[in-house]
């Protein structure tokens, strides 16, 4: 029997590496393999164990301690798994896998992403053999044609419209580039792919390259990606050792050297062109387009960017054809599309599902719905560049078309949900917030434009907003998003947009109640105790850093809203859930 | 070249500018590999970058400004990177935020008197899962309330005092 550990950077920060360690310690001298895997996406049950025999798994063990490693290992000693049931993945979370298809994700958290034979073992760099063995570069771009495969950095531009205008343009040195600067807050789909399956991306990167042409590759990774940068070199260097990468891949005429540059935090290099300027040592900020950087990218070569779930799809194809791709999901989409699904969400993690499901089928079947049994209020997909959608637009089939309709976009793959406490206009204010931050500062529009809708927002959430200020919202986005230079300014209106055409009543309650519905905007918050539920224990008025409380022992407390800084520690501390918010 | 700044072991830089050669690293890494060597980029180093990358210093300061890995001044033994992604917000992280600030009595971007903490709040670490989240130094810490988060400070601070 094996024991196989989820180790991707969630499960690491969940604990994974302390259970390990306790489990070589508790296996020591035994002929038990330890193993790890990457993320199985179920981030919700980290740590992961799972136990099995030779190749099928027997066993998976969730929520694990370091504490549970000795019971655990003493079982597999004595071949008594039944004795594990009690760690076992329910039924109900087991749903979570279940409405998935897997094809970016099909080998992560099953195989160990710190070996090539894992990965070879698992039919691995099958279709680079092929492509190099039987397919010339247009038969690689037809096929991908054929399959549908849509740019899933969020455009959704057609990969082999890229692949076949980098192969067409002028010029002897070609550069292939993949984009994994996942700046989007709330997404980690490239992360997670990079950590748990690196030589899938590179097989994907090594197809794309013959097709267009190009002797060097360069992956742009996060620097705040440790992990999937230390596994992807790893990766790199056995590939190399093992003839898949570097001068005459597999004895063929086609040589490509694969890199990998650290990015340094900044949100505007996940734009194609700024990222360009970043590989270049500059600073990320957007070109002119045209010329596209297909006729003109990095060193002014032609160049083609990809984003890594793109090109984690693209050996799957190679292998089953891109009719079976194009089988899946809807008429304008198809394949499948990972989405981070996170917030307030029940079974928060990873999942890749086929394109056409409902934003309902996700949140509430896959998802479980909201935790604590709270009211769904919305769910944010595309993060800074899309939207907000409400509980009336959940049967939205997933769709690029579909998502569109919405105001937001499908973007890459962040999808947070909300609940009832959750305050919409706070919410836009959080990505203008971002957006602000994150402006290159090339052009007026993004520049000032987004500081602009920054200060509004945030003077109506203090309390201060006046008539007229949604119209000027509304104005100020128009302007940006036509005036902006690149899709970050293009795009930056979104989350405010959406919240002002679905949530429109909460932005007039701010401004004309000077109330926050959700009782999430701390200046418009009041803190009263409800005299039914209060005991009287006087907790909360010895919290109290500012004497607002008062009340006598076994007696219903008042709060002196005067006093009150609303700081809500006596919400925090109350046993009795007597303190609200009005 | 900067006659009043401090004054850094500057020889530490030539393996970075020998690897720069062989490798054709480009200014960023450069960057990259000074900072890991001191901590932060002081402004010597980035005079003595500027003149060995062949580039103005106006560009060499212009490129550590532009990216927010890039630090000008010293931080503290103790790095606080906050999360503050969008799952990281909506599970209360600016609870969190001004949990630590009261602590520690600092503010985004600062470290304390004893150079014991420096608060750095990040875009997104991709834990979120178990959000709220911060890391200190390399350790994760999630599913954060405020009072769990100033339980997690004074721990760190009492095991310092010993």
């Amino acid at each position: 029997m094996r024991i196989i550990i989820g180790e991707g950077s969630c499960g690491i920060a969940a604990g994974a590496s302390k259970v390990h360690n306790a489990f070589s310690e508790a296996l020591r001298g035994t002929d038990i393999d330890i193993g790890i895997t990457g993320c199985i996406g179920m981030c919700f049950l980290e740590p992961i164990v799972d136990i099995y025999d030779g190749k099928m798994l027997l066993k998976r063990l969730v929520r694990i301690k370091e504490s549970d490693a000795a019971v655990i290992a003493e079982a597999v000693k004595n071949n008594d798994i039944q004795a594990l049931s009690r760690f076992e993945i329910s039924d109900e979370d087991s749903v979570f896998l279940k409405k998935q298809k897997r094809i970016a994700l099909r080998r992560c958290g099953l195989i160990d992403p710190e070996s090539i034979s894992s990965y070879t073992d698992d039919g691995g760099y099958r279709a680079l053999k092929k492509v190099l063995g039987s397919m010339s570069p247009e038969e690689v771009i037809e096929e991908i044609k054929l399959s549908g495969l849509a740019g899933r950095g969020g455009a959704g531009f057609p990969t082999w419209f890229k692949w076949n205008a980098a192969r067409k343009s002028e010029g002897k040195e070609k550069y292939l580039i993949c984009n994994a600067d996942e700046g989007d807050p709330g997404a980690f789909m490239d992360r997670a792919v990079i950590e748990s399956d690196p030589h899938t991306l590179i097989e994907g990167m090594l197809i794309g390259a013959y097709a267009i042409g190009a002797a060097h590759a360069f992956v742009y990774v996060r620097a705040e990606y440790p992990l999937a940068i230390l596994r992807l070199q790893k990766a790199i260097d056995e590939a190399t050792k093992n003839g898949f990468l570097g001068d005459n891949i597999l004895g063929t005429d086609f040589s490509c050297h694969l890199k990998i540059k650290a990015g340094a935090g900044a949100f505007v290099c996940g734009e194609e062109t700024a990222l360009i300027e970043s590989l270049e040592g500059k600073r990320g900020m957007p070109r002119l387009k045209p010329p596209f950087p297909a006729e003109k990218g990095y060193e002014d070569k032609p160049s083609n960017i990809n984003n890594v779930e793109t090109f984690a799809n693209v050996s799957w194809i190679i292998e089953n054809g891109g009719e079976a791709f194009s089988a899946m999901g809807t008429e304008n989409s198809k394949g499948t599309k990972v989405f981070a699904l996170t917030g307030k969400i029940k079974r928060g993690g990873l999942v890749e599902i086929p394109m056409g499901l409902t934003l309902r089928e996700v949140i509430f079947d896959i998802g479980g719905g909201i935790r604590d049994d709270k009211e769904f209020k919305a769910v944010q997909l595309g993060g800074p560049s899309g939207g907000c959608i409400p509980k009336e637009l959940l049967d939205t089939v997933i769709d690029y078309k579909a998502l569109s309709a919405t105001g937001a976009i499908m973007g890459s793959g962040g999808m947070v949900v909300m609940d009832e406490d959750t305050c919409m206009v706070n919410m836009a204010r959080f990505f203008l917030d971002f957006t602000t931050k994150e402006s290159c500062g090339k052009c007026v529009h993004c520049r000032i434009g987004t500081k602009r809708m920054f200060e509004i927002l945030t003077r109506i959430t203090e309390g201060e907003g006046k008539e007229g200020d949604i119209e000027l919202l509304t104005e100020l986005c128009e302007g940006i998003r036509s005036g902006a230079l690149c899709g970050l300014g293009q795009t930056a209106p979104n989350p405010v947009l959406t919240t002002i055409k679905y949530f429109r009543n909460e932005y007039e309650a701010h401004i004309n109640e000077k109330r926050c519905p959700a009782g999430e905007c701390a200046a418009l918050r009041a803190y009263v105790i409800d005299a039914d539920k209060c005991k009287g224990c006087t907790l909360c008025s010895k919290k109290c850093p500012v004497n607002a409380i008062s009340g006598k022992l076994k007696e219903a407390h008042i709060i002196d809203t005067e006093k009150c800084i609303k700081c809500g520690q006596c919400k925090e501390v109350c046993r009795f859930g007597a303190v609200e918010i009005r | 070249m900067c006659e009043n700044c401090q004054k850094s072991d500057l020889s530490l830089l030539d393996g970075v500018f020998r690897d720069m050669e062989k490798n054709q690293d480009n200014l960023i890494t450069v960057l990259q590999k000074a900072q890991e060597i001191y901590g932060y980029l002081p402004t010597d180093v980035l005079y003595e970058i500027a003149e060995n990358t062949g580039n103005s210093p106006a560009k060499v300061m212009g490129v550590a400004t532009f990216y927010t890995q890039f630090r000008l001044k010293k931080v503290g033994k103790y790095l606080i990177l906050l999360c503050k992604g969008t799952a990281c917000h909506v599970n209360g992280a600016d609870g969190i935020e001004k949990a630590i600030c009261e602590e520690l009595k600092i503010s985004d971007g600062n470290t304390t008197d004893d150079g014991l903490f420096s608060l750095k709040t990040v875009a997104c670490l991709g834990c979120c899962s178990l959000s709220p989240v911060m890391m200190i130094n390399e350790e994760t810490y999630g599913s954060l309330t405020p009072s769990k988060t100033v339980e997690i400070l004074r721990e760190i601070k009492a095991r310092e005092e010993k």
